[in-house]
Parts: C-alpha cells; structure tokens; sequence
C-alpha cells in the first residue's frame, strides 16, 4: 500500500546536527586527556573515569526508569558529564568517591530539575564541589606521577596550585614549584586531578570542538583572557608573590574550566553578548578566589557561580532585533 | 554579655515598632468580604469565572462587578457561601460538565497524511485542516488534556481524549482549547451522548470512521423525544436527556454511549457505582 | 572583492545543479485548469463567470475585491464546467474556476496594447492591477500596492530580487538567462513608476552565468548588477535590502520607509506582458525537481495546471514521494496531493522519497544558541518557542515572535530537532488573534 504524505511545517531540510552527534563530539574531544592521565597514572585513573563514566549512564538510565521519563542515555550526556566528572577527580579516589559524585551529578543536578536541558548548574561540577565540600581529605589526596611502566611508586603531594598558595599563606613567597617546570605542567607531567594535567591534550581537543563548530570562541577568550589579564597585572606588581599567568594557565582546572565547563551549552548563556559577559565574570571570580580565597582552585566555584546568573544575562542581553526602533519618549 | 543583651533587644524593639507603624500607615484598604470570598473560593485559578485567578475574583464580586454564579467549578456550594457573604441570593445554574464528543481515535478513524512536528492539536489544525480525514473529530494530541487544570482529561494511548465526568468542574478552558470544536458542554446529569461532531453523509463518514454518526436516523424513531438530526448528524437534545437512553443499543455505528456503562474505548475513568452529584450538600 | 552580505543566515547545500542548467521547457496545455479565486495576499476575487461560459485566453474570471486584491483570470481559452471548491495549495477546498480547455488558445479580445512611454503612472498602475501581477517569488503581495508609495516615503532605491537562495529552485535563474532584456525592460518601467534614482539587481554569486548575462546587458543602462554572497536567506526582503543598500527596514515597517522597492525578476517580466501588451499574469515558470521525480526541469506551466501535470511533463515519478512541496524547501507549503493546481506564486515543485525527509522527533532544547545565532532577524528562536508552548504570549511577543520572518534558518540548524518556526508561527497567530480582539 502506497504510504500516506507527510505534511509539516516549514522548513522541510536539516542540517543534520544531531544532539548526539554534538555529545559523541565532546566525547571524543576529552579522549587524549582521559589517555594522558592513564599514562601518567596508571590503573587508579583508569579506574576513575570507568566509574565515573559507566555509572553515570547507569544512574541515568535508573533515574529516568523510576521517573517513569523515556530513557535517553543514548543521547550521549551522561557520558560526557561522566567523563567530565572523572576528570575533576584525583587518581587516587577510593571506588565509593565517582559513585557518590555520579548520584550527584546525575541524578542531584541534573535529573531532578527535567533532565538534558533543565539544569541550571553544570552536572559535573555539582559534583565536584558536593564532594570537594564533603570529603576535602579525599578530593585532596594528590600523587606523584606514575607513568606506565615506570615502577614508580605513588607518593602523596600537593599540586603545584596548592603548594603555592599554601607557601603564599604561610611565607608569602613563591615555591620553586611555581617559578619552573612548565613545560611538565604542558604535558601533563605533574599531580593534579586527572583533568588538570596535560594542557596540551585539553587543547588539542578543544581544537577538535572548534573545527566541529561546537565550541566557539566568546566564552573562553574572555575567561581566559580575563584570568590571563588579571594574574598578569598582579604578578607585574609583585613577582615575588604572585605566579605568572603563565603558571595559572598550566595549573589547576583552568584549561580543562575554560574549553569544558564554562562552554557547557545548556548552562551558559545563548547570546553572543551573553556569552562574553559569562566568560569575563568566570575569569574574574576564578582570579579572585585563586588569590585572595581559601582554596587554591576557583574554577569550580566561578563557573557555577557564573551558571546562576545565565538566565538573568540572557534576559538582559536579548539581541536588538532586526530593525529596532527605539522606543520615543 | 550586658551589652548584647541590651543591643540586640534595644535592634529587635525598634525594628517591631518600625513594623508597626508601617503596617498602620501603608496599610490597603481591604473589604473584609473580599477577603472572606477568597477564604470559600476553591484557590483553583482556573479561570473560568472570566477574572485571572481566585484573588480577582474575590475583588470583583465583593466589588459588585462579578456575580457569584460564575465559579461554576466551586459548584452550588461554594456558589451559596460567596452569595451569603455578599447577602445576595444565589443564582444556582445546573452544573455542566463537558464531553470529547468523538470516539474516532487512530484505530478506529482515518488519517489524509502523516503529521510531522510540535504534538498540538492547534498546530496540527493550521497544516491543511489536521491530519484526520474527519473534518471534526478529535485529533488526540492533548492540547485540552494539558489545560485543563483539574487533570479531568486524558488521552487514551490510540490518540482520543476521554473527560472524566466526576472530575470536571465546567470551567470550559478545553472548549475554548480544542480547535475542532469538538468539545460540548452538557448537563452533569445527561449520560447518554452522540459521541460524533460530523456534518458529513454517511458514505463519506463510512469512508474514514468505523464509529461515526451516520445519521441514519433509527435513534430518532427509537427515542423521538430525545434526538435532533441536523446536517447529518444526530445529537441529544439535552431538554429531554432522561428518554435518550432506549437509541444506545440501537444504533447501529455504536456512536451513542451512556457513561454509566463506562468510558469510551482506551479510556483509564471508571463510573462510580453511585452517580455522580456535585453537590454533596 | 568582498561580496556584500548580512549578518546571521545559514548555507544548505544549494542542489541546484539538478536544473540550473537546463533551458525552460513549455508544459503542455492540460486538459483541465483549476484556477482558484484566491492565489494573493489580500481578499480573494470575486468570480464572474457561470458553468456554462465561454472563456477566451487571458478573460478575467474572477473580479478583485478592494484596493488589496488583483481579478483572476482564465489561463486558456475554453469552457467554464464549473465553480466550486477545489483542493487548494493551503491544503483545504477553495473557490476555483474549473476550464476545460478547447484546444484554441486564443486570446481573449479584451487585451489591449499600449506604450509604456507614454502611459500615465496611473494608468500604468491600473494595467499591472489589472494583469493580475502579485509578487512572483512566492509571497505573491499584490505588486500595485507595492508600486503605489503614498508620496511621503519617496523611493530612491529599486531593487530586482534575482536571488533566488532557496535551494532547489532556478526558475528566476533561467527567467535572467533567458529573458533578460524583458526582465530589464521591466525594470525600466518601475523605475520610471517609482520615480526611483538607484537600481539594482541582486544575484547570488553561485549563479555566475547570469551576473555575467546581466552585466554585458547592462552596460548602457543605469542598472547595477549587485553579485551576493550565497547565503539563505539573502533573497528575504529585509535582508536583501541590507546587503545593498546597507539600510535596515524598521520593525514592523515596510521598505518604503527606508526608500526601497523589492520585485522578483519574474514579476519584473510579467509586468512587460501587463503593460506593453495587456496580458494578464497567466502563466509562470517553475523548477520542478527532487530526488522523487525523474527528469529535473524548469517548466514554464499555464496558472491552474496541476502538479500531476507538470510530474508527467517530468517523466513522472521516480519513486514514490514522501513529501510534496510547493515551493522550495525551507518556506515552501507541503500538500496532500499532486491534485493541486499551479498558482501565480508557484516558484517550484519539490518531490522529496522517503529519505529525505527528516524524521528525527523532538528532543529537548540544549541551549546550545545556534538558533540565535543564525537568525536573520535577530530574536531568539528557542525563546519564544518555549513561551509559546506555556501559552505565554506576552513573553513571546517580548522577545520577538512577531518580527519572525519564518526563514526556517532556526530549524534547520536545531540539534534536537525542535519545530521551532511551527512555535512562533503559532505564537504570532494567537498574539494577532488577541490584539484583534482588543
């Protein structure tokens, strides 16, 4: 039997972006990062990013089930905030710290609230903060690199991040850690979480994410120029107590804040002006916390900070539309 | 320790006499009846009294603009109440519920294409008059079952909305939702309907519906009292609904249904064992 | 050289290498003409004519009905058997005048010939009225409304869209390769009409052949060849306007405010036949094509001819069609058969097969702002549709609904597939409703 015509609304073709294509993309982009933290620490990261990964589909699939919601996971954005959440994680996590931080995550910020598109939070910083906040001793457990096939053994330390601002509070003078071996922070050869390490895999997927038009560059031109502009004024005026921008960039969660979770669709502004503003008050806030706040790291806290105020940006930064015409007194 | 005491306290005494005065010099004239409206009205905001919510309402009647008759979901009772404290008589009008009268879901009634895009019954309309070939059936994408704030309406799974008798409160907002207007208003008391909203022949309703009216007329010889056909289609006349119910086994279509014997196909609502009374007083 | 352009817009595969290339055939006379009353913006005509009449080739079937309206007429000399509703291109039954075609062709004695030179912009006015001439690019405005500026917004600026950016479509691409010198006589006759000093064709840059066509002919003429950025939707009025003239047409404003006129290449031809000879707006040419249709062609097709006509000039069907489209893939008006007759706005016939119809359902809107930054005109897609879909329509309004000029550039970039303008062409019908009632 002949099938029925379809009839529609305009427009009848697509460009054929798909929500799962973008997510697949994002993905694929976190690889080389998630890869150089298995190299530098072994069977502990990999372990990580499994369960943060995993779990995070599966706490997903649960949820939607019990909600009695379609299951969606094959959308593909519970396993980027899974790996995303991985990557905020130190190698060493004891098995229960993804899970609790997955519950978190999926199920706490974003389920809750409708699913993919409703929160109003960045899933995978929810839950880096709920288990920064409730197991410091954990988030905080840093380790030497291991590469693959080293023999090393992990041993406790602090990241250069941390051991700066705790030489800068307690002697208010820059550690070695912080004048030298930038070019191990680039690669990846230094502690931290699994995503604060290698810059250089950051950036060659975010390079990926720009060529596949998913990232464009309003919010982290602003971040980072702003963190870049700021810790530059303050480090030309005290070199001896504050690191250079330099420094900053390699350390901490920046690179993996600005390219990753900063430009999360869902909670960043959809106006270009908005984009902007969003992008300049993370760097401002991350800056402000970097120095003169009690943790050493403040991307977490910026950016969600930031992702409270994105729908007051939207409103305010609606574009003039075509032909606008002021209104007269 | 002195000191704390005396300025916390000396703060709080300041701030409750500020309050205080404030509360007196900016207070609003409130009519007292407004407000005792407002305590009996239901807190529905459902609209059906013409005024944005239970509050403006409250303040058009104690203003003498609204009458207390048009919270037709607050039922008599609350009708009674509002006119009691505005010392009128209440104007009790019957109750009214309202009926899909449509039993063409997608099994049972034709379809002229197949629709693509946003799962509402008015947007489907705007593409050449809705995608089922009959031109007043239901088409069964929810846009009454999601305005409807008392949840009266459901859409069975093969595409029908089915309003349950018992929860609707006549507040009308899915008659004016439905874009086919197929949705009636009928007396709480009438359960027996035409459940069929098309003018077309009965060939042609043949052609594209299994339970449509064909206005073959045997449910007026059968109940001569209670039926009106009109362009080809039959309804109850609702003077007489009480000599309806001898044409429902009749009819040959099985368009006719009285609710007491249950809901339409797909449909979740069961009759309760007694009927229905809105006024339980 | 940087090629003018304005900002926001989307590129689709343009698919127009299925006909570009192929010189207008004539579509045989059909049988039957449907020739519905109502084929323009504004009131529909009045029929004026019986079951039974006789018609010769371009007699005025149906009278327009106020200033905003233009007469329809018979697209060949024949009989009328009937006036009745017929399946139209909105997908319901209008008022059409239905011809049997005698064969003859021949044109009624009502035409009458005049020199354009001579005529007064009035009488020239009455003559396009009376040709029944409405914007041939699709949005078929009655063209003599668009030509009769009240004299406070004096017209500098004539623009000629030959633009053409939905993809698929090349009939206007032909109609400048083919019909050039008419086209700029059509031309000359507006600008003598408007009064204006400026005027400009507009043609995208992905038709080569005919700027070069255009701008050999337009060497001794006052008349600028103006090549554009291949962009959608560049041919939109208000869009196009910017690109030229770098003006922008107000909010809720027509182009006359900023001194500019905008007509279709075709209309500009059509109106040559109106008032050099008389002839009414009867027929046009049409780019029929699709992957559903065998041999791609541009036809230029009698008013009333129906869509299986044209299909069977075309070879017929390839494959079975799954979406029917008047016009072209972005704006154009799907229908419920191929019984439907060819109007004065039909740019072109899409036959699309199963696969190429996007079937993806709806997902949820990620927030991602390719919608906004894509539209043309600068509001907020994904915005309103939301609002729209809560019933808040002060919020819709808010945020733009009613300045959508329904492009279709919002939907076609949506990763989860949101029918975004079906939402704010909802929208803009209930704010219209709701301010009519006020």
């Amino acid at each position: 039997m002949d099938k029925q015509l379809y009839l529609s609304s305009s427009p009848h073709i697509h460009s054929g972006q798909t929500t799962d294509r973008v997510m697949l993309d994002v993905f694929l982009s976190l690889l080389p990062a998630a890869g150089v933290s298995v190299y530098f620490f072994g069977w502990p990261a990999l372990k990580v990013l499994l369960l943060c990964i995993f779990g995070s589909i599966a706490a997903e699939a649960l949820c939607q089930k019990a909600m009695k919601h379609p299951v969606s996971v094959r959308d593909g954005s519970a396993a980027v905030t899974g790996i995303l959440l991985a990557l905020n994680l130190p190698p060493s996590s004891p098995w229960w710290l993804p899970l609790v931080g997955v519950l978190a995550a999926i199920v706490i910020a974003k389920q809750i609230y409708g699913g993919l598109g409703y929160n109003p939070f960045n899933p995978a910083l929810v839950a880096r903060v709920v288990l920064l906040i409730s197991f410091p001793v954990h988030m905080t457990a840093w380790t030497t690199p291991t590469p693959l096939g080293s023999g090393l053994d992990a041993v406790s330390t602090a990241t250069p991040l941390g051991e700066w601002k705790t030489a800068v509070m307690l002697t208010g003078k820059l550690p070695e850690a912080a004048q030298s071996g930038y070019a191990d922070y680039f690669i990846g050869n230094m502690s931290g979480s699994l995503g604060e390490m290698s810059a250089l895999a950051l950036l060659i997927g975010a390079a990926y994410l720009f060529w596949r038009r998913i990232l464009t560059w309003h919010i982290p031109v602003t971040f980072l120029g702003s963190v870049i502009i700021l810790t530059g004024v303050f480090w030309l005026v005290e070199p001896g107590r504050y690191p250079s921008p330099l420094f900053h960039m390699l350390t901490g969660g920046l690179i993996l804040g600005v390219f990753y979770m900063a430009t999360d669709m869902v909670t960043s502004p959809i106006t270009v002006k908005g984009a902007l503003i969003f992008g300049l008050g993370c760097g401002v806030i991350t800056v402000l916390i970097r120095l003169f706040g009690g943790y050493p790291e403040g991307v977490s806290f910026a950016i969600l900070l930031m992702n409270a105020a994105t729908p007051l940006i939207d409103h305010y930064t609606k574009p003039k539309k075509f032909g606008f015409v002021p209104e007269k007194a | 320790m002195i000191e704390s005491v005396l300025s916390l306290g000396g703060i709080g005494l300041v701030a409750a006499v500020t309050l205080g005065l404030a509360a007196r010099k900016f207070a609003v004239e409130v009519d007292p009846r407004e407000l005792a409206i407002l305590d009996v009205l239901s807190g529905a905001n459902c609209g059906a009294c013409g005024y944005p919510g239970c509050a403006a309402f409250a303040k058009a009647v104690s203003e003498g603009e609204a009458s207390a008759s048009l919270c037709t979901p607050g039922g008599s009772e609350t009708i009674e109440k509002v006119a009691h404290i505005m010392g009128v008589d209440a104007k009790i009008q019957a109750p009214q519920v309202a009926v899909v009268l449509c039993q063409g879901d997608n099994v049972k009634a034709g379809s002229k294409y197949r629709y693509l895009g946003i799962e509402d019954c008015v947007a489907a309309q705007k593409i050449a008059d809705g995608p089922k070939e009959c031109p007043g059936g239901c088409l069964g994408m929810g846009t009454c079952s999601r305005v409807c704030p008392f949840d009266a309406i459901e859409m069975t799974e093969e595409g029908l909305a089915v309003i349950s008798r018992e929860k609707c409160t006549g507040c009308r907002k899915c008659v004016s939702a439905c874009p086919r207007q197929v949705i009636k208003m009928t007396p709480l008391e009438a359960t027996v309907h035409v459940l069929c909203n098309s003018h077309d022949k009965g060939g042609q309703v043949r052609k594209y519906c299994q339970i449509g009216c064909i206005a073959c007329q045997i449910c007026k010889k059968a109940a001569p009292e209670a039926y009106v056909i009109e362009n080809f289609l039959a309804t109850v006349d609702y003077d007489h609904y009480q000599q309806a119910g001898p044409a429902v086994d009749k009819c040959p279509t099985k368009c006719i249904r009285d609710f007491v014997d249950g809901y339409p196909e797909g449909s979740s609502f069961i009759p309760p064992a007694v009927p229905v009374k809105h006024d339980a007083a | 050289m940087k090629l003018k352009t304005f900002p926001a817009g989307i590129h689709p595969p343009d698919n127009k290498h299925w006909s570009a290339h192929l010189p207008v055939e004539d579509c045989s006379l059909p049988q039957e003409l449907v020739v519905p009353l109502s084929q323009h913006i504004g009131a529909p005509a009045e029929v004026c004519v019986e079951k039974g009449d006789r018609v010769g080739k371009g007699q005025v079937v149906g009278n327009a009905k106020g200033f905003v309206s233009v007469p329809v007429h018979a697209s060949t000399s024949g009989e009328v058997i009937a006036v009745e509703p017929r399946l139209h291109p909105t997908g319901r039954a209008l008022p059409s005048v239905v011809i049997s075609a005698d064969g003859e062709d021949a044109w009624s004695e009502d035409l009458r010939e005049a020199d354009p030179d001579r005529l007064s912009p009035d009488e020239v006015r009455d003559r396009i009225r009376a040709a029944g001439i409405v914007g041939m690019g699709g949005a078929t405005f009655p063209a003599h409304v668009k030509l009769s500026p009240p004299g406070e917004k004096p017209i500098d600026t004539l623009i000629l869209n030959g633009v053409e950016c939905e993809p698929y479509l090349t009939s206007d691409h032909r109609v400048m390769l083919e019909e050039t010198e008419k086209v700029l006589e059509g031309a000359a006759i507006l600008q003598r009409l408007l009064g204006a000093e400026r005027i400009c064709i507009g043609i995208e840059a992905n038709k080569p052949d005919a700027i070069e066509v255009m701008e050999k002919a337009c060497v001794d003429r006052d008349i600028e060849v103006v090549p554009l950025k291949v962009k959608y939707p560049q041919g939109a009025e208000r869009q196009l306007i910017l690109a030229i003239t770098g003006r922008e047409v107000p909010s809720g404003a027509l182009p006359m405010e900023v001194g500019c006129v905008v007509q279709n290449v075709g209309t500009a031809a059509a109106i040559v036949d109106a008032v050099r000879h008389g002839r009414p707006l009867i027929e046009r040419v049409a780019t029929v094509t699709g992957t559903a249709v065998r041999q791609p062609k541009n036809l230029r097709v009698r008013i009333g001819t129906s869509l299986a006509h044209l299909t069977e000039q075309c070879g017929g069907l390839a494959k079975e069609p799954a979406k029917i489209i008047m016009g072209g893939p972005m704006m154009g008006q799907t229908q419920l058969s191929l019984e439907v007759p060819v109007v004065r706005g039909t740019s072109g016939l899409l036959l699309f097969a199963e696969g190429d119809v996007p079937l993806r359902p709806e997902g949820p809107c990620i927030r991602c702002g390719q919608c906004v930054r894509a539209c043309p005109a600068r509001i907020m897609p994904t915005t309103i549709s939301a609002y729209a879909r809560l019933d808040l329509y002060d919020e819709a309004e808010e945020f733009g609904a009613l300045d959508c000029i329904e492009c279709g550039c919002c939907t076609y970039v949506c990763p989860s597939t949101i029918s975004l303008v079906q939402g704010i062409r909802t929208a803009k019908g209930a704010i219209m409703a709701k301010k009519r009632k006020l």
